[in-house]
């Protein structure tokens, strides 16, 4: 598939991440995988016309790593991936580094980064990342550290509306990082700022390191919480892509958009209960568990 | 000598001057609007002054992304609240990605009576061991005047700790400040004092009072801390007959005198070295005065150091330093100042 093919739906796309994380997960005996189950409608909409993208103008398969950024250097940026910057095309932001896999999933699912890309991933001297950095595919900022893209992101969107382009900026954040302060700090300040040009879609899977949110540390009522720091929030099915569209078209002039999506970390893949809470990382204990992953992948649908 | 010219608020003209016709200079500030001197340049240029509250971290992330867009963003607060408290912010938001954002700070080291949570005096050690950051510290008038310039011309962050208020000129208006250059404000064999800041002014009132007790001194001002090192700083160590005392409105862990302690190591200079300031220790609130006589960073502490290397007194009392007038004083060493 190449990015002037037809798009293709968010069912296939998102089956198609699914498919890839698992399999990596199995081939790998490990991976981030209930990232992919939450994160696969999501992901898969805002690639398939929701985000306002040029075509990818980065190379398919990732060259290796070219250095970290200082004076004088030459340094890659993953957000090549998603077009080359204009000012009515939209940017997105990718907060959750640990997705990195996820992402990389979608950009092969919508022809803006070739399947065997993946075969770098993890590997030393490359750019396909474990955790992802802003030399990534996908990513435009590096964002480990999580709560730090909102910042960023809203910073970019305050640039973009003071040279007056009309394109937006995407954030895609996971819940855990509600509990960051500078999370809050940022929406004062998207809000205080009037930015109106920046969305945020959250992906809150009620998963975290430690186990589930509500047992770690509560962000709720999360949408409730961003109303009160002034800013648009809309609660969805995360799983739902029509509602996630018209979430993100109801906006208010004056005021950032966030979009509570209420998603289900174990989606596609219910043998993933099984593990529950220990879901943010999986790495099989047995053998015999990872069979059971291999006949899941053969039944994914 | 003449009397020191004390000019008040450096900053605040000359921002609104070098800004004027940058558009793409943009102030951000965190609710120490007028304690940072950028009252007036709010002002004057509202539609480029973004105010962000107390919320430091965040503020570093948007100037991050206004950066990345072409924007020059100039951010202001105190020191301690560049560094201290947001420090990851400021190294993956802005470090990493080598972003040009000039962090101004404000009250560095003992320049302020705030007190312990107030006084910046681990930021040159913090920001030494960030890559890609470019570290300054104006030390006089002239210099706040025209750290812009130099500044704005890095490729990359840059840290500045900027005097504040009522400041001396020390260095003629002629002879701006200038990335990476060293200032020799005297020559000489015995002795070499490198100082940096509030701690040249210190320096300077005792050092013509070393030369009537018959010593050859060779005092440096440094301006730039990172990146550090050259010819005129090797020079100035190699050439002290009895050793290097650097003085600095800063811990001596990790500052200037960590500084020239490396560059003695890695050079292979094998020369003695005083390191004063802050004695691995912190400050409380008090008048800037109280704190560089009690925590040893005045002229005194330097007379003590530089006798104890010598090996004999000077007959250098408070008496005398107090009756020495400050006036300009012009680089010793423009030909070699690279």
């Amino acid at each position: 598939m190449t990015a002037n093919s037809i798009t293709p739906t968010v069912a296939d796309v998102a089956f198609g991440i699914r498919r890839r994380v698992l399999q990596h997960t199995i081939a790998n005996n490990g991976g981030y995988l209930s990232q992919a189950c939450s994160a696969a409608e999501l992901l898969a909409t805002l690639y398939t016309g929701l985000a306002n993208l040029g075509p990818s103008a980065a190379p398919p398969v990732p060259g290796p790593f070219t250095g970290t950024p200082g004076p004088g250097a030459k340094t890659m940026n993953g957000a090549a991936y998603n077009g080359a910057p204009a000012a009515d095309r939209d940017r997105i932001f990718f907060s959750p580094a640990h997705y990195a896999l996820v992402l990389y999933a979608a950009l092969i699912e919508v022809g803006r980064l070739e399947e065997s890309s993946l075969e770098q991933f993890n590997k030393d001297g490359g750019t396909v990342e474990m955790i992802g950095a802003e030399h990534s595919p996908g990513f435009e900022s590096t964002t480990g550290s999580l709560a730090q893209a909102l910042s960023t992101a809203g910073g970019v969107a305050l640039a973009r509306r003071l040279r007056g382009d009309t394109g937006r900026v995407w954030v895609f954040m996971s819940d855990g990082e509600m509990q960051e302060g500078q999370t809050w700090e940022a929406v004062a300040a998207l809000s205080h700022h009037r930015i109106d040009n920046l969305t945020a879609i959250i992906d809150v899977n009620g998963q975290q390191c430690d186990g589930t949110t509500p047992t770690v540390m509560t962000v709720e009522p999360a949408v409730e919480r961003l109303r009160a720091f002034g800013a648009v929030a809309h609660e969805i099915d995360g799983h739902d892509p029509d509602a996630l569209r018209a979430a993100c078209a109801a906006r208010q002039p004056g005021r950032p958009t966030f979009v509570v999506a209420r998603t289900d970390p174990a989606r596609g893949i219910p043998l993933l209960h099984e593990r529950a809470p220990g879901l943010h990382y999986v790495r099989f204990t047995s053998a015999d568990e990872r069979d059971r992953y291999a006949v899941a992948l053969k039944e994914l649908t | 000598m003449t009397a020191t010219e004390i000019v008040s608020r450096p900053y605040v003209d000359a921002f609104i001057a070098w800004a004027k016709d940058r558009p793409d200079v943009v102030v951000l500030s965190a609710d120490l609007t007028n304690s940072c001197e950028v009252g007036q340049w709010r002002d004057t240029y509202p539609d480029r002054f973004f105010s962000f509250g107390m919320a430091e971290q965040n503020m570093l992330g948007f100037a991050a992304g206004l950066a990345r867009e072409g924007y020059r963003p100039f951010v202001h607060t105190f020191s301690v609240f560049l560094y201290r408290r947001p420090y990851d912010q400021l190294a993956m938001s802005i470090a990493y990605p080598n972003l040009p954002v000039r962090l101004m700070g404000f009250l560095p080291g003992i320049t302020t009576p705030g007190g312990v949570t107030h006084q910046a005096i681990e930021d040159i050690a913090v920001l030494r061991s960030m890559p890609n950051m470019t570290i300054l510290e104006t030390g006089d008038a002239t210099e706040v005047e025209t750290v812009l310039d130099a500044a704005d011309s890095v490729d990359g962050p840059v840290y500045v700790r900027v005097l504040r208020g009522e400041v001396p000129r020390l260095f003629p208006r002629d002879e701006p400040f200038r990335l990476g250059v060293h200032r020799v404000l005297s020559e000489g064999t015995d002795i070499t004092i490198i100082t940096a800041g509030i701690t040249t002014e210190e320096a300077l009132r005792v050092t013509p009072l070393m030369r009537d007790a018959g010593l050859s001194v060779h005092h440096v001002h440094v301006s730039t801390h990172k990146p550090f090192g050259d010819a005129v700083i090797d020079d100035a160590i190699r050439r002290a007959s009895h050793g290097v005392v650097t003085l600095e409105n800063h811990t001596v862990v990790g500052g200037l005198g960590s500084a020239i302690a490396e560059r003695i190591a890695d050079a292979g200079m094998g020369q003695r070295l005083v390191r004063l300031g802050l004695r691995d220790r912190y400050a409380h609130g008090a008048s800037k005065e109280y704190l560089m006589r009690s925590l040893g960073l005045d002229a005194m502490a330097l007379t003590a150091a530089v006798e104890d290397l010598v090996g004999r007194p000077l007959g250098i009392t408070a008496d005398r330093i107090g009756a020495v007038h400050v006036g300009a004083v012009h680089s010793a060493a423009k030909a070699e100042a690279l």
